[in-house]
Formats: structure tokens, sequence, C-alpha cells
């Protein structure tokens, strides 16, 4: 018998992967819109990802969407205990979302809809920073449902995450900018890239070492014998990214500073893996236990089967079509 | 005890809230979907620019409400788990995959292709972008068909068990996704769809027609609007009919409620309340006008067959009547009015005055907004009615909600509340603001700037011939 919960636990971590990826560098790009030069140059960077981010953020709804389906007690158990960042996130999303558009339907109201493209970004950032500081410290569980209270996620620790998460999606969006503009703005992206570059391994750096001590098994994880010698591949991984990150922002490459970042954010995402499983709501939810029926699990992984190769396939089509440079001008608008 | 009543209430409130005004955006961006499907279709067919202009006119619209109902949406499926976290746990293994799969064959379908419709013409060329057009058009329409499998299941459950810790275990998929009330609310909140859309591309075409009655594109989409009314509208009442008997077999207190029974008719013969103010507390509808025997004659098509009232469940089983009677009945009204309008526009059209017919034009400009009117009150009057349950009958409202306290639920309503007006207010703006243009050429001088200014100055006739309509319809 295959082991059904499991492959949902690794499909669903590759949802949030791929959402983490995609609108990372969508939400960077919002992240460092104050710093962009003009108004020009700042809706040259809303263009580059226009066409794309709607269904970059499509993976955030399989995540939520699939958690409920496949393992519904804990997405009973997390939403509850992340409940206002949750809120915080979604009023977040909205402003970013609706700024696609709105900034071209109004002249009066446009810089107060390109501060909603940034500030709701940035708020949205900080949510999912905080809601992942929150989750790697364990929920309080009664029963089957939460245990804790309103404010148990705001810790140092979730507020360190939050800054790691801010700076991770700066970098994400630089890169993509370097990638996708030319001339002025491709080297305002790569200055902004070499100190979000050094910010962002710093605090990485930070939060591996605060997070093997926040609880025993992770200490046992990460240091325990043999499977230290197992975790111990992430971090080398790791090295081997940040090498073709400073060599790619070096050789001003267009493309490998992004594949780098892009490496370094599933180094990281494995490595919180490595800490979580088998918990899927760490310390006490394992996949199993929150897992629905295999009656369930089995009638979506049959459509999931078929649908996940089509949808990255025409992902790719679609990234395909807009490829290149974005110049000043393109776009409908 | 009193602070968690007050949490669900709120909850409840946030719920009622933000999905009312979610559906705004489906209810409209469902049926733009397919009218841009087919005036692009058009477009290619004839290659008359007015196809061209009119896609683009009604692209840009969709483009800011689409925006709109995707922020919306994602609220919705994070809020069942914030606030209702019980009924998540509960329902999740088998409402779980039906959401899961709109998400995959819907949502995915239709971001992936939105870019391409939207701004991909140019790179893909025609036949992709038709392509692209048509699947934005079907992705919506999977999104509902799962979504209301999803709503449906919840009104009338089957094909499902309960395991130890209580959760809904999944027996027969097929029983589940066609459920009994599904194929009606599928095939009467797609009509709903296509006409709230209809009626918003009418009243546009009107309210151009009326200030500037030349203008050819009006005369397209209120002639192609007016088209659907009159098909459209007679369907959906026979659609909601079916829809009423389906409800009477399966919830008979909604019917109940909705109608005003507070008592059984035994015999049949039950009037029909036109008007009247049920009151919940005393079993009564004071000020009531009603029809002897028509009740009878429109819930059963017979005279005689015993239908019951209210009286006839346990109090605590009984959804409210108050609100429900009156959200059905603005519903029916609005039905028939835009048949109204539907007839008026054959009889204008079959005078040979469809774009001449002043009064007609002001009526359709007026009954512009009236499918969201409908659509809203018809889905208070279905969710209301499953009330006191979230599954009927099986799991009921007050043990759903998620263990909050009710300043952590008020003060997200009050954020919610505050964002919404502001942010869908905003957006509601933009797209009255954009429907108040007149669809143009493709090439505008006045946006495209100073540079292009010079050059249009020699030739205005040209420009001028184009709008000039011809006979369309």
């Amino acid at each position: 018998m295959v082991d059904l919960p499991f492959i949902w636990a690794g499909l669903i971590a590759f949802a949030v992967l791929a959402y983490v990826l995609l609108d990372g560098f969508d939400l960077g790009i919002g992240i460092l819109f104050p710093f962009l030069k003009d108004r020009d140059e700042r809706h040259l960077a809303m263009n580059t990802i226009a066409p794309v981010w709607d269904g970059n953020e499509t993976w955030l709804v399989l995540g939520g969407g699939g958690l409920f389906a496949v393992f519904p007690l804990a997405y009973a158990i997390v939403m509850p205990a992340l409940y206002p960042l949750i809120i915080a996130m979604l009023l977040g999303l909205i402003f970013r979302g609706v700024a696609f558009e709105f900034v071209h339907r109004t002249k009066r109201l446009q810089g107060f809809w390109e501060f909603g493209f940034w500030g709701g970004s940035l708020i949205a950032t900080i949510s999912q920073g905080m809601a992942l500081g929150a989750l790697v410290q364990g929920i309080a569980v009664d029963g089957r449902a939460y245990g804790g209270g309103n404010w148990d996620w705001a810790t140092p620790f979730s507020v360190l995450t939050a800054v790691a998460l801010v700076v991770g999606y700066a970098l994400l969006g630089a890169t993509w900018l370097i990638l996708k503009t030319e001339s002025e703005t491709m080297k305002r992206a790569r200055s902004f890239a070499w100190p979000l570059g050094i910010g962002l391994l710093a605090l990485i750096g930070a939060v591996s070492l605060a997070t093997p001590f926040l609880r025993p098994e992770y200490l046992e994880r990460w240091f325990g014998w043999p499977s230290g010698l197992w975790s111990a591949i992430v971090p080398l991984l790791m090295v081997f990214a940040i090498w073709h990150l400073w060599k790619g922002l070096r050789d001003h490459d267009h493309l490998r500073p992004f594949l780098a970042t892009v490496a370094i954010f599933v180094f990281s995402f494995v490595g919180l893996g490595v800490s979580f499983y088998p918990n899927i709501v760490p310390p006490s939810v394992t996949i199993n236990e929150a897992a629905a029926p295999d009656s369930s699990l089995l009638f979506l992984l049959v459509g999931a089967a078929v649908l996940i190769p089509m949808i990255l396939a025409y992902t790719a089509y679609s990234y395909w079509v807009f490829r290149g440079k974005v110049r000043p001008g393109d776009g409908y608008h | 005890m009193e602070a968690s009543i007050t949490a669900i209430d709120l909850a409840r409130f946030q719920f009622a809230f933000t999905i009312s005004a979610h559906i705004i955006f489906p209810a409209f961006s469902i049926g733009l979907a397919s009218y841009l499907m087919v005036l692009n279709g058009l477009w290619l067919k004839t290659r008359d620019d007015a196809y061209l202009r009119l896609f683009d006119y009604w692209k840009t619209i969709f483009a800011v409400v689409f925006g709109m109902g995707v922020v919306s949406g994602i609220v919705m499926s994070y809020q069942i788990g914030t606030n209702w976290s019980v009924f998540s746990d509960k329902t999740g293994p088998v409402l779980g995959p039906l959401m899961g799969y709109e998400v995959l064959s819907a949502f995915f379908l239709e971001a992936g292709f939105l870019g391409i419709m939207l701004f991909g013409r140019e790179r893909v060329g025609d036949r992709l972008h038709m392509a692209a057009t048509t699947i934005v058009a079907l992705g919506t329409l999977m999104s509902a068909f799962w979504i209301l499998s999803v709503n449906s299941w919840m009104q009338t459950p089957q094909g499902y068990s309960v395991n130890d810790v209580g959760q809904f275990v999944p027996e027969d998929w097929w029983a589940i996704v066609f459920n009994p009330s599904f194929p009606y609310r599928l095939v009467h909140m797609v009509l709903a769809a296509y006409l709230t859309t209809a009626f918003v591309v009418g009243a546009v075409g009107a309210w151009h027609l009326l200030r500037s009655p030349d203008s050819r594109s009006s005369g397209i989409m209120f002639s192609m609007a007016m088209w659907m009314a009159l098909i459209a509208t007679p369907i959906q009442i026979v659609a909601g009919d079916l829809h009423g008997i389906n409800t009477l077999e399966h919830q008979p207190a909604k019917i109940a409620a909705m109608e005003g029974h507070f008592e059984s008719y035994p015999e049949g013969r039950a009037p029909l309340i036109l008007f009247g103010i049920p009151d919940d507390e005393t079993g009564v509808v004071n000020y009531q006008i009603s029809v002897p025997l028509l009740g009878s004659l429109i819930l059963t098509h017979t005279l005689d067959t015993p239908i019951l009232g209210l009286d006839a469940f346990p109090e605590d089983q009984r959804p409210q009547s108050a609100m429900i009677f009156w959200t059905f009945r603005i519903m029916v009204a609005v039905g028939f009015a835009m048949l109204g309008i539907g007839l008026w526009s054959a009889w204008a059209r079959l005078k040979g005055r469809l774009y001449s017919a002043h009064w007609l034009h002001r009526a359709a400009v007026v009954m512009g907004p009236s499918g969201f009117l409908a659509v809203l009150c018809g889905w208070i009057t279905t969710e209301v009615g499953r009330q006191p349950f979230t599954v009927y009958g099986v799991l009921r409202t007050s043990e759903s909600a998620a263990p909050l306290q009710a300043d952590a639920v008020g003060a997200s309503l009050v954020a919610f509340i505050v964002v919404y007006f502001f942010v869908f207010g905003s957006g509601t703006f933009y797209v009255l603001r954009l429907m108040s243009k007149r669809p143009k050429n493709k090439i505008n001088i006045d946006d495209i700037g100073p540079t292009m200014a010079a050059p249009a100055a020699s030739n205005p006739k040209s420009v001028k011939s184009k709008t000039g309509r011809g006979n369309h319809g």
C-alpha cells in the first residue's frame, strides 16, 4: 500500500515552496518599490510580473485549500493559531493584488495605490515570515483544536524569521529584476542584490543557529548521530548556492543570481522540512494523524497526478510567452 | 458562554459580509469571460473592428473585476479555517478535495491563461490568443461547477459516513459531487451570472446609445445583451421553479420559511403570500396580502399535495422567516422585471426601434445592477434558509465555529469592512468610470500623447465613419 499521507505531505510542501518562490519575487518587487528611482521604473518593475502574479498567488490557494482537503486537522489547528497573521496577510494581499489594475485607473490616487502595493507586499511578507517562525516554534494543541492564546505567535524568533523573509523576498525580487530589465534598472537591482544577499545569509545563519535550540528534537535531528550526517548535506548545498550567487553578481550574469537565490530558498525549505518531519504541526501533530481518510487522499491524488503536470506545463508556457527583458511602455495599459 | 455566542455571531456576520462582497465579482466575471470569448470569436470571424474594440473595452473592465474576485476569493479559502475550524476539521475530507479540484482545474487555468488573454495577443497570435480566451471562460465555469457542488453538498449532503472523531468520511464520490440540489443550483447560478453580465452590458450599451445614438459598438452590445435577456430569462425562471421544487423535496423547512408558511397545509390548497411581515416570534405573517391556492400551484404544481409549514419541524431546526421571505421575493421580482425588459426589447426590435427606443434604454440603464441584487438576495435566501445548520440536518452552525474570542473576530471584522468598502468601493468606481467612456478605436489619440496628435488631426473623418452604426441585430 502506498503511503498516501506521505505523498500528500510532499505535494503540499511542493505547493508551498512553489508559492514562496513564485510569489516571493512578486512580493519582493513590492518590498523594493520605494527604492526604485521613479514612477516609470516602478511601473516597469510591476509590468515584469503583471502577466504572472495571479498564477503565482494561486499556489497559495492550493497550499491552503490543499491543507483543508488532505490535512483538515492541521488546517483546523493552524488557522486559528495564526489568526491575526492570516488576516493581516489576506488584507495585505488585497492591496497588493488590486494595485496592478488600480494604479492605471486613476491619476489622483496613483501614489496611494503604489503605496498600497508596497505596504501590502510588506505586510503579507511579514505575516508569512512570522507564521513560519510560529510554526517552527510549535503550536499548542488541545484535543482537535488550537490550545493557545491570541498572541502566542509573537516571539523574538518569529520576528527574526519575518525579517529574514522580507530580506529573502527582496533578494528574489532584485535578482528577478536583473533578469527582466536592462541598463539603469538592472544596475540598480544589482546594487540592491549585494547587501540583500549578505543580509540574507546572516539572517539564515541566525535562524539556523536558533532553530536547533527551540526544541530538543530539532537539536537531535541536526546534531545527533547519524541523522546529523544527513542533515549536514543541506548546509553544504547552501554553500554551493551562495557561491553561485556571488559569482553571478560579480560576473554581471543576468540569470544566475536569480537561480542561485531560488536554490538558497529551496535548501532553506529542505532544512525546515528536516526539522519538521514527521510532524505537520510541530511539536505534536504528525502527518499521519492530520491526514484525511484514504478515500479523500486518493480521490484528489488522481486529479493532482494529471493536473499538476499540466499546470506546470502551461505555467512554463506562460513564462515562455512573456520571456525576455521588459521595456518601458510594454504591457497593455 | 455569553462571549462565545457573540464570537459565533460575529463570525457568521464576517462570513456573510466577505462572501457577499466576493460573489459580486464572479457573478460578473463568469458571464464576462464568456462574453469576451464570443466577442473575440466574432472579431476573428468577421474582422469587423467593432468587435475588437468591444473586446478591448470589456477586457480592461474584466481585468479589474477579475483582480478583485481573486483577492476577495483568497480570503474565503482561508476564512473557513480561521473562523470555522471545527467545520473544517469535520467536513475537510469531503469538501476539501472538491475545493482542491476547483483550484487545480479552474483557478490555475484561469490564472495561467489570463496573462495571455490580457497582454499576449501580439506575442502568441490570434489563434492561440483565442484559445487562451476560451480557456479562461472555461475556467470560470469549472470554478462554478466545483464550488457549487461544495455548497450544494452542505445543503443536501449524501454519500458519506461519520468516523469516530466526528469527521465526514467520503463513501461515494459520485453521490457527493452530484448531490441532489447540485444540478439545479449550478444551472440557476450560471444563468444568473450570464444574466447579471447581460444586464450590465445592456445598461452600458443603453447609456451610450442615449448619449450618442450613432455609436455602433454601443448598439452591438445593447443588442447582444437584449438577446440574452430575452432568451435566458425565461429559461432562468423555469430553472428557478425546478430548483424550488427540489428544495421543497429536500429542505421543506427552508421553503416554509421563504413562503412565510408557519402552519402546515395538510390538504394542500396553500395560498401564495405576496407580501407581509413575517414575525418569527408569534408565527404570524402580519399585514399579509395573499392569493388563494396559488402557493400550492407554484410549489407542487398541484392543488392538494400536503405542504409542510414551520410548525412541522422542531423549534431548534427552523430557519427564520423574516429575512428570507423578503430576499426571495426581491429575487423573483427582479427576475420578472428582467423578463419584462427582454420582451420589451423583442417588441422594439420587431418594430425596428431597438436603437432609438429611449424609454427602453432608460429602463435598461436602471436594470444594470439588477443581476447583482438578484444574486445576493438568492444567496441570502438559500444560505439563511439552511440555518441552523452548516451541513443541513447534520452539523449545526453553533457547533462549527473555531474556539475564538469575540474581540479577535470583532477586530478582524472591522478590518475587513473598512478595507472592503474602501478597496472594492474604489474598484467599483473605476469600473463605472471605464464604463462611462465609449468603446473606441484601438489607437486612441488622447492616450498615446502629443507625438501622435498632429498627424491624427489631418484625417478626422475616417475615424468618425467607423463609429457610424450599421444595422446590427
